[in-house]
């Protein structure tokens, strides 16, 4: 089975590893995830004014793009993708007046047949949790994660339809079934600072500080996440968190994917643990996940 | 005993017992229809209704599907806004209601289907399993005392226990026990006994199986309460229940009733300690018509002050904090109520709703604002007291289809004109009162159940009239 | 602090162009306040969210438009996603950042040689971009 694959910026350079490891697993699984040719970026931001219509022209194009080679479905891993693919696919699909406008820019004909699917939806959708299980080769026994969903894997609820917002559990049925042990804690829906990371790193670090103290606070050994910019925050602003707050331990964030990759058996060696600030492998080590 | 009962209606092959625990309806059926009354419904609204229309001369037959009377009230602490306490102004009402010569109780009992026409319908009551011969019981509770089986409360709520034999409260109207089959150790396994055993009369059967009857009546009111929205289930933002310390306002009535399992003492659920720093939240599933219930519960805002005093009378260092968005206190003497406690109790009113709340170590987070400071406010609570909305109770659309009646979109029964006929449901013969029309407080429930009284006596005679005109 | 209001101020044109490129009714807001409850940069904001929209509702023009929040705002579409009344306050934040990067003359509100070249070495691509969407002038 092959599903068509928007990989995005982000993940053909620094979010490499989320990329890798997905496309690796997804053999390992039984399907294959085929990059859509020529792709251009999604524009990272979907416009929230309505008479901004210039941003969805990027989305659109790689939607209509998908659609003429013959697909109804698109596969992304990055949250940001995945939320102005989804919402720009919305918009195609009930909004005339928009459409017709965007569509009239970049003289294509779409009118929102592609269903914008996230990895963890086709994982669980498509290929089942269960069948997930059972493919898994070596176990996260003993793995205490806190699933950290943030804002755009969730938000708008009623346009993105993943899960529910106040108490998903989609991310923690993964986790389950690789063997792993999810934790709650309050702050998974949480928002990480997003994009003020480049603007008021106060907010970044603040917020990026409250949602690994409440993991950790629930006896978490590691985050994982499905978005760059969540585990960019999570995981570069922990030094300055511990400036701060001393009494502050630090705990690695990592990329579901890589949790994936290891439960799968692919080697350590290849899914870029190095590019971590909070390195994740003595804790892998220690719980004998990695050799 | 019983077999006046007419039967008309029962399909064929279905049981017809009408002995044993229906008790007498020779009284009931000794005046014509046009005399005789049903009240569905056996809270605070109906019993004012069936007392009032048998001080009239009616015959009343005041129909409950739970085992005893009382309704809500009963699970009341003290009344706002004088504070009084529930069960002493109550049950002189309730006990009234049973031993008044007018009035017939079923409890227990279920109406399934309505057919006849104003004046003279035809009601088929389901009356459900006891277990309990209550014409031989004489209430004595050697079996409660004796039952080895427990189980979270229905009439305590979370905040107390009870036997799989039970009746729901300690003056409870009729004074007779039933069996929750679910926890009853004989019925599940087939082994323990132990209340027939301890019966000193041998009432105890578990054989008994439901049984029909169908009363004649010429106007019916309907009564049927309120339950509490299932915050618990719908609102993870506020711990979806997982939270023990997390309660609603009725099961806090519990833990501030003298009579409750605590004895009035306001303890957490967790762990029995003293609470010292309460949080109320208001609005709880009200007024958010996005995602829950776009109406206002009306009385939240006066029982949560009402909570907060006497958690201060309980715990006089204890600190109140109450999340609100509006204080609506429109009834005499309301406002008046709110202002005393605020300033006496000196309890801290911050304007604005709560997030969320979670637990963290012992203490419950609370996430809210204060628009008037214009802070975001975070408190770390013992306990939580959420006022959730209050809904219809369970089965109205059921009851409305039955009756032929409508509900609005709230589930609420609707009434003829919301101004000019409250009471009425469009045609004659059949009225509504107290919260299955609409969330109002004890005051203008008895209010309407004497409205509704005076509706039915008012239909009634013109029916005689036309009756005798006829003849 | 007193301030006079009109109604030429509650509909005033600036008011008016937020509602309308947001999409959004500042009068469906019954001022609950569970958007501020809920916020997760509210210390770095000078007005609750809450208040931004009670300020739209009052047309105080020169309050909001000079407001820190809208910059501080990280779309997380929390207060929408809890709003009783649905209102995205999300929206009306971008709205009017969007309406003073398209002032003439609009300040740039980041500089990329602010940041290191460390920084710059390990941040997305989608930071960088979503930043310049959201804070350079358009």
């Amino acid at each position: 089975m092959k599903y068509p694959y928007f990989p995005g910026c982000t993940l053909y350079t620094k979010a490499k590893k989320l990329d890798d490891a997905g496309r690796e697993c997804s053999l390992k699984l039984g399907f294959e995830l085929e990059e859509l040719p020529d792709w251009t970026c999604c524009g990272a931001t979907f416009p929230l004014v309505n008479d901004q219509h210039i941003t969805m022209s990027g989305p659109t194009r790689i939607l209509a793009d998908t659609k003429d080679q013959g697909n109804d479905k698109l596969v992304t891993l990055c949250s940001v993708c995945f939320n102005v693919l989804k919402r720009t696919n919305n918009v195609m699909l009930n909004d005339e007046e928009r459409r017709a406008k965007i569509t009239d820019f970049i003289e294509r004909d779409y009118h929102g047949e592609v269903e914008v699917l996230h990895y963890l939806q086709l994982l669980r959708d498509e290929i089942g949790f269960e069948t997930l299980k059972e493919k898994v080769v070596k176990p996260l026994t003993g793995l205490k994660v806190a699933c950290y969903y943030g804002c755009l894997l969730l938000r708008p609820v009623k346009e993105i339809g993943l899960d529910v917002m106040e108490n998903p559990t989609i991310f923690e049925d993964f986790i389950r079934a690789l063997g792993g042990e999810p934790v709650e804690f309050p702050y998974k829906v949480e928002c990480c600072g997003a994009f003020q990371a480049v603007h008021s790193m106060d907010t970044a670090t603040r917020c990026s500080r409250d949602i690994l103290r409440s993991a950790k606070n629930n006896g978490a050994d590691v985050v994982i996440t499905t978005c760059p910019l969540c585990q960019f925050n999570l995981d570069d602003r922990q030094p300055e968190i511990q400036k701060s707050d001393t009494a502050f331990s630090s705990i690695p964030v990592v990329y579901f994917t890589q949790l994936l990759a290891l439960a799968l058996d692919l080697s350590a060696d290849d899914l870029g643990f190095e590019r971590n600030l909070i390195d994740p492998l003595p804790l892998l080590k220690e719980k004998g996940i990695v050799a | 005993m019983g077999e006046i009962v007419e039967l008309t209606g029962l399909k064929d092959g279905e049981p017809v017992t009408c002995a044993c625990a229906l008790g007498d309806l020779s009284d009931f059926e000794s005046v014509p229809v046009d005399r005789r009354v049903m009240v569905i419904g056996g809270g605070i609204t109906g019993i004012t209704s069936a007392i009032d229309l048998g001080n009239a001369g009616y015959q009343v037959m005041l129909v409950d599907r739970l085992p005893s009377v009382g309704g809500r009230m009963l699970q009341l602490s003290e009344t706002f806004p004088t504070l009084d306490c529930a069960q002493c102004t109550l049950t002189p009402r309730t006990v009234e209601s049973g031993q008044h010569p007018k009035v017939t109780l079923k409890t227990s009992c279920e109406v399934e289907e309505l057919k006849g026409e104003p004046g003279d319908y035809r009601v088929r009551i389901r009356q459900k399993v006891t277990y309990v011969d209550w014409n031989k019981c004489t209430g004595c509770g050697t079996c409660i005392q004796k039952c080895p089986s427990q189980g979270v409360s229905l009439f305590e709520r979370d905040a107390g226990r009870m036997t799989a034999i039970y009746t729901l409260s300690p003056q409870a109207v009729p004074n007779k026990p039933l069996i929750d089959v679910d926890r009853c150790r004989y019925l599940q396994l087939g082994k323990c006994g132990v209340c027939a055993k301890s019966c000193p009369v041998g009432a105890i059967d578990y054989e008994q199986e439901e049984s029909f009857f169908e009363a004649q009546v010429g106007a019916i009111i309907v009564a049927t309460g309120f339950d509490i929205y299932d915050w618990k289930n719908k609102m993870p933002e506020y711990g979806g229940g997982q939270i023990t310390d997390v309660i609603d306002g009725l099961t806090m009535e519990r833990y501030l009733s003298a009579s409750g399992p605590t004895a009035g003492a306001v303890v957490r659920p967790s762990d029995g300690k003293v609470v010292k720093e309460i949080v109320f939240i208001q609005c709880v599933g009200s007024r958010n018509p996005e995602f829950h219930k776009s109406y206002c519960s009306r009385v939240c805002c006066m029982y949560t002050a009402k909570h907060a005093r006497l958690y201060k009378h309980k715990v006089h260092d204890g600190q109140v904090y109450v999340f609100y968005i509006d204080i609506r206190s429109t009834g005499k003497g309301y406002e008046q109520f709110i202002q005393q406690s605020v300033s006496e109790e000196e309890i801290v009113y911050v304007r604005g709703r709560a997030a969320r709340i979670y637990q963290e170590g012992e203490k419950i987070i609370v996430q809210g604002s204060d628009t008037l400071s214009g802070r975001k406010i975070e408190i770390a609570a013992d306990m939580v007291v959420v006022a959730a909305a209050m809904v219809p109770n369970e089965g109205a659309q059921e009851l409305a289809d039955i009756l032929g009646i409508k509900c609005n979109d709230d589930g609420f029964f609707l009434e003829d004109n919301y101004k000019l006929s409250p009471i009425e449901t469009g045609g004659d013969g059949i009225y509504i009162a107290g919260c299955c029309q609409g969330i109002k407080d004890i005051a203008d429930s008895s209010a309407q159940g004497s409205a509704a009284a005076s509706k039915v006596q008012v239909f009634l005679s013109s029916v005689r009239r036309q009756n005798q005109e006829a003849v | 602090m007193k301030t006079v209001i009109s109604r030429s101020q509650v509909k005033g044109d600036f008011v008016n162009k937020v509602a309308e490129i947001s999409g959004e009714n500042f009068f469906d807001c019954y001022q609950c306040g569970n958007c501020s409850a809920g916020c997760p940069s509210v210390d770095e904001m000078d007005l609750l969210p809450s208040q931004v929209v009670r300020y739209l509702q009052l047309g105080l023009e020169e309050e909001v438009k000079n407001c820190k929040s809208m910059w501080v705002c990280a779309a997380c579409m929390m207060c929408h996603a809890r709003c009783p009344k649905g209102v995205d306050i999300s929206k009306i934040m971008e709205s009017l950042r969007v309406l003073r990067l398209r002032e003439v003359g609009a300040e740039a509100h980041i500089d990329v040689t602010d940041f290191s070249e460390e920084y710059l070495a390990r941040a997305p691509q989608i930071a960088m971009i979503s930043g310049y969407r959201k804070f350079l002038p358009l």
